[in-house]
């Protein structure tokens, strides 16, 4: 108990500094307005796994630890969706995921969120085309953003978090 | 015809209602008529306490002949029993001389036998008859032999020369007068170890008799149990007030313990009968303790408490067994894991039930919770008695109450939560109707009477403060507060129900207001459970009442000592797949099996020796016929 | 009169809006603990705004027993809120209750609680409400007992006579029951309010959940109230923990310099209370459940042995 303190007092914060731009790919015509307005300083986000390869999870999950923190800027994961405003769909949609994402969407309240992670979440990635596969996230969700990357990295995942919620860093 | 005996039961009820709210008023009288009873005629006498169960007797016998007269439950057999079961409830605390008392017992457990035999086809009810009747007798065996030791040592058979001859006896006779009746009156009350009778019988009754039978006559048990402690036989010693608060602790843990891993409704309700009762004599006890110290204030509160608790329990036991009735009627089993949903197809029986659930769960600020509140203040001011041993047995008592009354409200989740809520779990379930209008209205008035007294305490407190006061033969008035706050023992507790329930109503509304004017989002999106987006939802993924006791059921293991049975049928052709399994974890009775199996056991085999004197041969008998004359001329 | 209704008015602010920033703290504290730079201690703030922002999905499973149920949480915090002695030591509605009181209104909330966990039909919900009430039940005699120990020195279970007793003879306190009685105290909150070991408030695997599983189902403005309920709960035992155990600095004169002062000493009671949470729910793992009635157990039996300890030590 003491050693544990002790290191954590001598270690101190490691967060590291906000990235700055992101290139997230923004579809459909939402009001960027409403949406600072109202996720601007509080956004719980509910991760999907759609099928993915896991690749996306792990750079989402290190968002979480010390050097990333995406909690410092008011944005937290959540277990159940309906806590959740923004649906985070990692993996292109296989068709034994298509009708669980589908329920998981119709189960958040609204007004919401769909951001689609990696290559496969924005039209399947490598898996384009399989017989496995039905498509982006957005043969089954209508999607609002999408981080382009295989995987993208934590630091571009958070930036594109913030450019949607239009945080100021 | 069962019809004309549920009116005839109901008028009973109001005649009894007014006579014993005139008797806690204050008016006492006398009724003797020499001629109708052998050794000692009927002679009634109406005091404050004998008022107080009148109250109780018709005020749940009232709603409960309601409630028969709506229900289908009734059978013929019920039709002369049922009123026959009111009188005699309303005589025994009227009776003034043994021969009233014990001839009105006999008439209700008879009456009650015949009304729990219900149904003859079934081998539950018979069995659960025999039982009852059996254990019953045992207890009016004991109660006989107390009650004439006290007439052959006193002289009298009436109880009024006992109060007086009392002081002259010896403490030894004293004490064994004390037990016999006491055995007597705690079998009848269904304090552990004598209550193997009640799971059985109040189950196997139809609903308003099981109403009567937990709500009223259980109750006689412990006004017996007041008179022999305290009115009888005099202050006792303290031994007595132990014997009784441990006896109550003891009852309301492990019957709340019971109640806890059943799945059955009525038999669940009938455990927390046994709780309650526990409850109650946690109280006596403690009254009789303070009595004996000389402390009369605290032993007015401790019996207050109690007799508050008794009138409670009443009512929302009768409430309860109202509302398991309706469900029971309208679903066709007692097994809660076939209820479910009812709330959405019985909403009048389901909010009556949820009043009940609060109130039994002392939830403020209902009357639960003012009668526990008052025996806990009674409990804690225990360090006026400066006994270290005395002070070791309240605290277990105020453990005990404690723990007691969290495992009662999880019971009572479990017991409104498994019934009503969420979906139903079979098709009976699922076609069931709402109450008949008679037993709706009988359950909306037993819960008015809950809430009324819940929140009218202040009023009701003084005059059960009244009442043990005429029970302990102490005169000294007790200040109980004002009309707004209960204060007890000058500035010890206070309590008042009213301002809290006016302070939870303001509280309700707020967040309504404050939502509206913040311009919160109105209105919601219906959709199904959320379920980790799996295709379908059915009432097989809903937590069933043995699931929901499970915790219970391992953390008091050593209590239940539950026997965990899993048989996994695989299938034929390969191993891996199952195609049936079958879980059961029923719980032992402790009780069955280290008390009564081994004492039948023992009897049987004394019986089974002493059928050697039946040799069937003449000469023998000749011989012992002989053999007792001879005797009784050398004693002659 | 009226400096009555302004004071209980002036504590249900202090609790309701209290109570976002005492759970904010800890959490920020947690996350410093780990190295993280953490969320705002105004976090909560903003996530109950935008809950109300959102519209409800109800299920179809559910009644009406479902959709009253934070409306029932909040009114026993806020009726509890009337009845501590945050302010002063004899509020508003002092006069009508006592610990035994607030034990049950605790006891209603949970009541309710794990009636709508069993109303969404979800294993899940099921499945947090019983597990809620065992840790519900199993912490009440340990309350009583602990509260009995303060009660004997201060002879009176009224709050507002301990609170006042205690700060007119300090030396009452100087006592092992009393410290005894406020560890014991101390792990009751831990399991009442769903805070390590007993529960973890931040988890997200199901399985463990206790009080989250129970609130699964709640979204919109119904979890807003949910969430408030329990920042409020949190702060109702900190309070009690610190202004029963430590009274001194709660005034029992409705004047307005001593009520500031009661609030300042209060702030920092609270704050040295939210710091020995914070790093108690950092270095300590969550309890099996099983191995949670055998802490309760540990709690029951230091609170006996205060009760004892009062008889012995004079």
């Amino acid at each position: 108990m003491r050693r544990q303190l002790r290191i954590a007092l001598r270690t101190g914060i490691v967060t590291e500094p906000p990235p700055g731009r992101s290139d997230v790919e923004r579809l459909g015509a939402r009001l960027a307005g409403e949406i600072q307005r109202r996720f601007g300083r509080s956004l719980a986000i509910r991760q999907v796994d759609a099928g993915s390869c896991n690749g996306c999870e792990l750079e989402i999950a290190g968002l979480t630890g010390p050097h990333y923190d995406l909690e410092r800027f008011g944005l937290s994961f959540v277990a159940s969706p309906r806590h959740a405003d923004c649906l985070l769909v990692t993996g292109p949609v296989t068709r034994n995921m298509a009708e669980a994402l589908r329920r998981t969407w119709e189960a958040t309240p609204d007004p919401k969120l769909v951001i689609a992670v990696g290559d496969c979440g924005r039209d399947g990635g490598i898996f384009r085309g399989s017989y496995a596969v039905v498509g982006g996230a957005d043969a089954v969700v209508p999607v609002d953003a999408v981080v382009p990357g295989c995987p993208p990295s934590p630091a571009a995942i958070l930036a594109a978090l913030l450019d949607v919620i239009g945080r100021r860093r | 015809m069962a019809a004309a005996g549920a009116l005839a039961a109901a008028a009973i009820g109001l005649v009894a209602l007014v006579l014993g709210l005139g008797g806690v008023a204050g008016s006492a009288w006398t009724v003797v008529v020499d001629w109708l009873v052998p050794l000692g005629g009927l002679e009634l006498t109406l005091d404050p306490l004998a008022g107080l169960f009148l109250v109780l007797v018709g005020g749940v016998a009232l709603p409960a002949s309601f409630y028969a007269a709506g229900s289908a439950e009734r059978s013929a057999r019920g039709a002369l029993a049922y009123p026959v079961f009111v009188a005699s409830m309303c005589v025994v605390p009227l009776a003034a001389n043994t021969m009233t008392f014990v001839i009105a017992w006999e008439l209700m457990s008879l009456a009650s036998y015949f009304l729990v035999l219900h149904e003859p086809e079934e081998r539950a009810s018979v069995r659960a008859a025999w039982v009852y009747a059996v254990m019953t007798h045992a207890g009016l065996a004991c109660l006989l032999a107390g009650m004439l030791l006290m007439g052959a040592w006193t002289g009298s058979l009436r109880f009024a020369d006992w109060r007086a001859a009392a002081p002259g006896l010896g403490a030894g006779a004293r004490g064994v007068v004390f037990v016999l009746l006491a055995a007597g009156f705690a079998g009848k009350a269904g304090v552990i170890p004598l209550h193997v009778w009640l799971p059985l019988a109040h189950p196997a009754a139809p609903s308003h008799v099981s109403a009567l039978m937990s709500g009223v006559m259980i109750k006689l048990g412990v006004y017996g149990l007041l008179r022999a402690g305290l009115d009888w036989l005099g202050a006792g010693p303290a031994w007595w007030g132990v014997a009784v608060l441990l006896a109550g602790t003891v009852s309301s843990v492990i019957g709340v313990l019971y109640a806890l891993v059943d799945n059955d409704l009525k038999k669940l309700l009938a455990f927390s009968s046994i709780e309650n009762v526990g409850i109650i004599l946690i109280g006596v006890g403690a009254g009789m303790l303070y009595h004996g110290a000389g402390l009369e204030g605290l032993a007015l509160l401790a019996l207050a408490a109690a007799l508050y608790h008794t009138l409670n329990h009443a009512t929302f036991k009768a409430l309860l067994f109202l509302g398991a009735g309706a469900v029971v009627h309208a679903t066709g089993t007692r097994n809660m894991e076939a209820m479910g949903g009812l709330i959405k197809r019985m909403p009048w029986t389901a909010a009556c039930f949820l009043v009940g659930s609060a109130a039994i769960a002392a939830l403020p600020p209902l009357n639960g919770f003012v009668s526990e509140w008052l025996t806990f203040v009674a409990l804690l001011q225990n360090t006026r008695i400066a006994q270290p041993m005395l002070n070791l047995v309240f605290a277990l008592g105020v453990a005990g109450l404690a723990l007691t009354s969290g495992l009662a409200m999880a019971c009572f989740v479990k017991a409104f939560g498994i019934t009503f809520l969420a979906l139903p779990r079979g098709d009976a379930a699922a076609r069931a109707h709402e109450a008949p209008p008679a037993m709706r209205a009988a359950m909306v008035a037993l819960a008015v009477v809950c809430v009324a007294l819940g929140l009218g305490a202040t009023l009701v407190v003084p005059a059960l403060v009244t009442v043990a006061g005429a029970l302990t033969g102490d005169r000294a008035p007790v200040a109980v507060g004002d009309w707004l706050t209960l204060g007890v023992s000058g500035g010890f507790a206070t309590l008042s129900t009213l301002a809290i329930a006016v302070a939870l109503g303001a509280a309700l509304a707020l967040p309504l207001i404050a939502l509206r004017l913040a311009g919160a989002a109105r209105g919601q999106r219906r959709y199904e459970t959320w379920g980790c987006g799996r295709m379908l939802q059915t009432p097989r993924m809903e937590c069933t009442a043995t699931a929901f006791a499970d915790p219970f059921r391992r953390v008091f293991g050593f209590f239940y000592r539950p026997e965990k049975r899993l048989d996994i049928t695989f299938h034929p052709g390969a191993r891996y797949f199952v195609q049936r399994i079958e879980y059961a974890n029923p719980t032992r009775s402790i009780f069955d099996d280290w008390l009564y199996r081994p004492a039948l056991d023992a009897l049987r085999s004394v019986a089974h020796r002493a059928r050697a004197i039946q040799s069937g041969s003449a000469n023998v008998y000749l011989a012992y016929i002989f053999a007792a004359l001879l005797l009784l001329l050398a004693l002659a | 009169m009226i400096a009555t209704l302004l004071i209980a008015l002036g504590q249900v602010l202090v609790a309701g809006a209290g109570a976002p920033l005492l759970v904010g703290v800890v959490r920020t504290l947690k996350a410093r603990l780990a190295g993280r730079r953490g969320p705002s201690p105004w976090q909560p703030y903003a996530d109950l705004r935008k809950l109300l922002g959102k519209k409800p999905v109800v299920s179809t499973t559910t009644s009406w027993v479902f959709r009253a149920t934070p409306y029932v949480l909040v009114a026993t915090m806020l009726v509890t809120a009337l009845v501590v002695p945050i302010l002063v030591a004899r509020p508003a509605l002092g006069f009508a209750g006592n610990i035994i009181l607030l034990m049950y209104l605790f006891m209603l909330g949970t009541f309710f609680l794990a009636l709508a966990g069993l109303d969404s039909g979800s294993a899940f919900g099921g499945m947090g409400s019983s597990r809620e009430v065992v840790v519900a039940a199993l912490a009440e005699p340990t309350i009583i007992l602990a509260v009995f120990a303060v009660a004997l020195r201060a002879e009176t279970i009224n709050l507002g006579g301990v609170v006042e007793r205690l700060a007119r003879e300090p030396l009452l306190a100087a006592n092992p029951a009393h410290l005894l009685a406020f560890v014991a105290f101390f792990i009751v909150m831990l399991a009442e309010t769903g805070r390590l070991p007993v529960d973890n408030p931040a988890t997200h695997l199901e399985l463990t959940m206790i009080h989250e599983a129970m609130v699964l189902e709640y979204s919109g403005r119904y979890l807003a109230l949910v969430e408030w309920a329990s920042a409020m709960r949190l702060f109702v035992f900190m309070t009690l923990l610190a202004n029963l155990f430590f009274p001194w600095g709660v005034t029992s004169l409705p004047e307005p310099l001593p009520i500031l002062l009661g609030l300042l000493a209060l702030a920092g009671k609270l704050a040295v209370l939210a710091a020995a949470l914070a790093v108690l729910e950092t270095v300590v793992a969550k309890l099996r459940l099983f191995r949670v009635p055998e802490l309760l157990a540990g709690s029951f039996a230091l609170a006996l042995l205060s009760v004892t300890a009062v008889f012995l030590v004079p």
